[in-house]
């Protein structure tokens, strides 16, 4: 039986309060590292435990604090991101609700490991309790002498502050997200430089997902090399997964990541609602392109998606029955896309209002025949030539969709009407 | 002097996103007069600040009514037959359209794009409560609590 790490005060009274964090041997982890070790040692530490990004990209976590420069003299920040906004995810919502000083340790051992005294949480404006649980944790945490001047004695000092975003997809993006702290539309930047050497106002900052920052105390805790154990080789460590859609129990599931998707599907997620037959999943997120049952043995690790063709993104897996007409799955997706598109650059602004008015004429039985040559076309032209990797993203479930479920869009357009509804 | 209060912080153009929310809970949505007021008192051109309430969408720049109520209409929440069927329900219930207000200015119904509650789907938001794994029947009785406060 696989232990639950992230997520083993959940089922807790006053899960979210510091005591009951203290009583289960909260902030251990930080006392460990501002005792025992220097920052080096602490990004050698996560660099050895193999933890990378849990928001998508799947970045080395060890390695990105080691981009950050080691000079005292700059100033440089952290940022917690709290933006958690694709269609299928909401870990990090429950994180933050059930577990908050989880986080905030992750996020005091990070800045100590890369010399910042400033961190910001950045939350999604939606996210109202999530407002409020930050707050309160870290209001809490200042109150016993986890934040604030001389931390427990040991003459590291940080502050930490909650900034509430406004409504917008694009400021989970770490340079957007940037920008958007900085008072500024939330559009992503060019990068290079990365925010590790020019991020906010300028200074080396570290951007990290919630997720991402709640393992870290564990790894200390209990060593890298425990760390590495969980998983595969390439994706170590536990992974709160999100299931949604046409499955009996929908909702999060602490796993190591390498677990094979069926075993979530049918295991974990109590299988198919209504007895239905599984069509489609998105297995990481709204951004992800999809799989087939055939592919239900696949490991959910970052590895074995990408060579299946999709990614593991945020871990939100969307299940989807033999009732789904897959021409109204994209429609939905890229209503969002459209709605979500900065507008910063042209190929993402354009294409994706181009594409819900096409998906939009073919579900209503307006679509004509060179539609879906078009729809190909605009999504195969979008995809790495937008600014930032949201024109992939919506792009994907729209290439994806066209590569398996082809005949359900001909058969919109040859019946003006859903191969599944008829 | 509420808003002038709560903007004194030294790093001003990141003040704006909060600036913003104060001005708009002080004014109810953000009109010509609260953005202008935010503008001068970041030092920032007016159509700067207007560039910034467009953009995020939790920034109102119309009025609304008591109540918005948002309609979560994700892949998600679509899946499990939430959003059009909600959607559907409430414009009958409320004889109004999307984005239109009842004319007893009580509630306003709008759909959004995700509300993170995929898990618990499907949801809609009511001003700053969420509410979750909703059916018709709880959204007669949501109506009715709401309309209970205003009799």
């Amino acid at each position: 039986m696989f232990e639950r790490v992230l997520t083993r005060n959940f089922g807790l009274p006053r899960s979210e309060s510091i005591d009951t964090y203290l009583a289960s041997g909260g902030y251990e982890a930080l006392r460990k590292v501002l005792r025992e070790y220097t920052p080096q040692q602490v990004i050698d530490i996560v660099t050895a435990s193999g933890l990378r990004g849990r928001g998508g990209a799947g970045f080395p976590a060890g390695r990105k604090w080691a981009f950050i420069p080691k000079d005292p003299q700059i100033e440089k920040y952290v940022c917690v991101n709290t933006d958690e906004g694709e269609p299928g995810t909401f870990k990090d919502r429950e994180l933050v609700e059930k577990d908050p000083h989880q986080v905030i340790e992750g996020v005091i051992i990070a800045s100590y490991a890369v010399g910042a005294h400033r961190a910001f949480v950045y939350i999604r404006g939606e996210f109202f309790l999530g407002v409020k649980r930050w707050i309160k944790a870290i209001d809490d945490a200042y109150a016993k002498g986890f934040l604030g001047k001389n931390i427990l004695g040991s003459g590291f000092s940080l502050d930490l502050s909650v900034h509430r975003g406004a409504g917008a997809y694009i400021c989970g993006e770490e340079t957007a997200l940037i920008e958007s702290l900085e008072g500024k539309r939330g559009q992503p930047r060019k990068k290079p430089p990365y925010p590790a050497s020019v991020g906010l106002w300028g200074k080396p900052t570290l951007v990290h997902n919630v997720e991402t920052l709640a393992n870290v105390p564990h790894i200390i805790n209990r060593g890298a090399e425990w760390y590495a154990s969980i998983g595969t080789p390439k994706s170590t460590g536990p992974k709160i997964f999100c299931v949604s859609g046409h499955v009996k129990n929908r909702g999060i599931f602490e796993l190591p990541l390498g677990v094979p998707l069926r075993e979530i599907i049918y295991e974990h997620a109590g299988g198919m609602a209504f007895d239905k037959k599984l069509k489609a999943v998105i297995p990481g997120g709204a951004s992800t392109p999809m799989l087939t049952p055939d592919q239900l043995d696949i490991p959910m690790a970052f590895e074995t998606l990408e060579g299946a063709g999709t990614m593991l993104g945020t871990g939100a897996i969307i299940v989807m029955n033999e009732d789904t007409c897959m021409v109204d799955v994209a429609r939905r997706l890229m209503r969002f896309f459209a709605h979500e598109s900065c507008g910063h650059c042209t190929p993402c602004r354009t294409g994706t209002q181009r594409m819900l008015a096409l998906l939009e004429d073919l579900e209503h039985g307006r679509g004509k025949a060179e539609d879906i040559a078009c729809l190909e076309e605009i999504a195969s032209k979008m995809r790495g030539l937008t600014f930032c990797p949201m024109g992939d993203a919506a792009a994907n479930p729209i290439l994806s969709s066209l590569k398996l479920f082809r005949d359900e869009y001909e058969y919109h357009v040859k019946y003006k009407r859903c191969a599944v509804a008829a | 002097m509420q808003l002038e209060a709560k903007i004194a912080d030294p790093a001003k153009r990141s003040m704006l996103l909060t600036a913003l929310y104060i001005a708009q809970e002080q004014y109810g949505y953000l009109t010509k007069e609260a953005v202008e007021r935010v503008a001068t008192r970041l030092g920032l051109p007016v159509a700067d600040v207007y560039s910034m309430a467009s953009f995020y969408s939790l920034y109102r720049v119309q009025p609304t009514g008591r109540y918005v109520l948002q309609v979560c209409e994700g892949l998600s929440c679509h899946l499990v037959g939430g959003a059009d069927r909600l959607v559907d329900y409430l414009r009958k219930k409320l004889g109004i359209e999307v984005g239109e207000t009842t004319p007893d200015g009580l509630f306003t119904l709008q759909t959004v794009q995700c509300l993170a509650s995929c898990g618990t789907s499907p949801a809609i938001r009511v001003n700053d409560a969420l509410y979750e794994n909703m059916t018709t029947e709880k959204v007669d009785e949501l109506l009715e609590t709401l309309r209970g406060y205003h009799v």
